[in-house]
């Protein structure tokens, strides 16, 4: 129970900072993307310095997680093609509608109901790449 | 003017993302991530997709809307997209299939990739990126605005 206590908790906090940065709403998104808001730059750098030093020194401690016991790890998955043609196919959708998986849950919480639409769009993009890998994708 | 609106609502929100993530990794050694959470919607529906963690990844899109809704019920910031509904729906569908491809989105590779150092992440979000602010510029040029 406290693990998903935790992983509620640490959600609820990273949605007040999607909608705090105003991330939540396409419009900004693609504002940064058409370079004339370039602070999600400064959204991302600062997301990933405190994430970053949180990583690298628990995973270099030899500890383990109080709740799992498990050991801290990185996340480093080995480099293939389809982590390079997924980027282009992210990158493509990301440009055109301006929301990302994240961003996208949290936006429902600011009441922008449209994004359900990109919701829906999302689960038929995994139900796309399910039949056309016959099963091998998504990897869990 | 690169910041017309300032840097510390991005500075504010980053921190906050950022502690949350940290929270989750410290006390589970979990790594957050929010693309995987679409296969566990679908797992609800379908037993063709993995129920794998899906638990979990449930409780963490609810804390997602959650958050996203206390802030905005304070503030009073309520709002609704105006991007036209086709390119909410396009732009989807190739989200969803292009992060569960590519193993990631903007938190998994974009924020704890990079925040692992990890070599596939640099290379996936420096392309997922070029090619969003290329595709966004072929839209605002074609006059889909927003």
């Amino acid at each position: 129970m406290k693990k998903e206590l935790t992983v509620f908790i640490g959600a609820t906090i990273f949605g007040v900072g999607l909608a705090y940065s105003g991330m939540t709403k396409p419009e900004v998104v693609l504002s940064f993307l058409q370079l004339n808001d370039l602070g999600l730059l400064i959204l991302m750098g600062t997301a990933v310095l405190i994430s970053g030093l949180t990583f690298f020194f628990l995973s270099h401690s030899g500890k383990k997680a109080p709740l799992t016991h498990q050991k801290y790890g990185i996340r480093n998955y080995p480099l293939d093609k389809n982590i390079v043609i997924g980027a282009i196919i992210f990158g493509i959708g990301w440009g055109l509608s301006g929301i990302c998986p994240g961003a996208g849950f949290a936006s429902l919480g600011t009441g922008n109901f449209p994004v359900l639409i990109a919701i829906f769009g999302m689960m038929i993009g995994v139900t796309l790449l399910k039949v056309s890998t016959k099963g091998k994708y998504p990897l869990n | 003017m690169l910041l017309p609106n300032g840097i510390w609502n991005y500075l504010i929100g980053g921190a906050l993302i950022g502690i949350g993530i940290s929270f989750i990794y410290i006390l589970t050694g979990f790594i957050t991530g929010a693309s995987s959470n679409i296969d566990s919607i679908l797992s609800l529906i379908s037993n063709k997709f993995s129920k794998k963690h899906s638990k979990y990844r449930i409780l963490l899109l609810m804390g997602l809307m959650l958050g996203a809704f206390i802030y905005t019920f304070f503030t009073n910031s309520w709002t609704q997209t105006s991007v036209a509904y086709w390119r909410l729906l396009i732009g989807g569908i190739f989200v969803g299939f292009g992060t569960r491809l590519g193993r990631g989105c903007t938190s998994g590779h974009g924020i704890c990739g990079i925040a692992s150092l990890s070599k596939s992440s640099f290379i996936n979000v420096i392309i997922f990126v070029t090619v969003a602010i290329i595709t966004a510029n072929i839209v605002k040029i074609l006059g889909v605005i927003p």
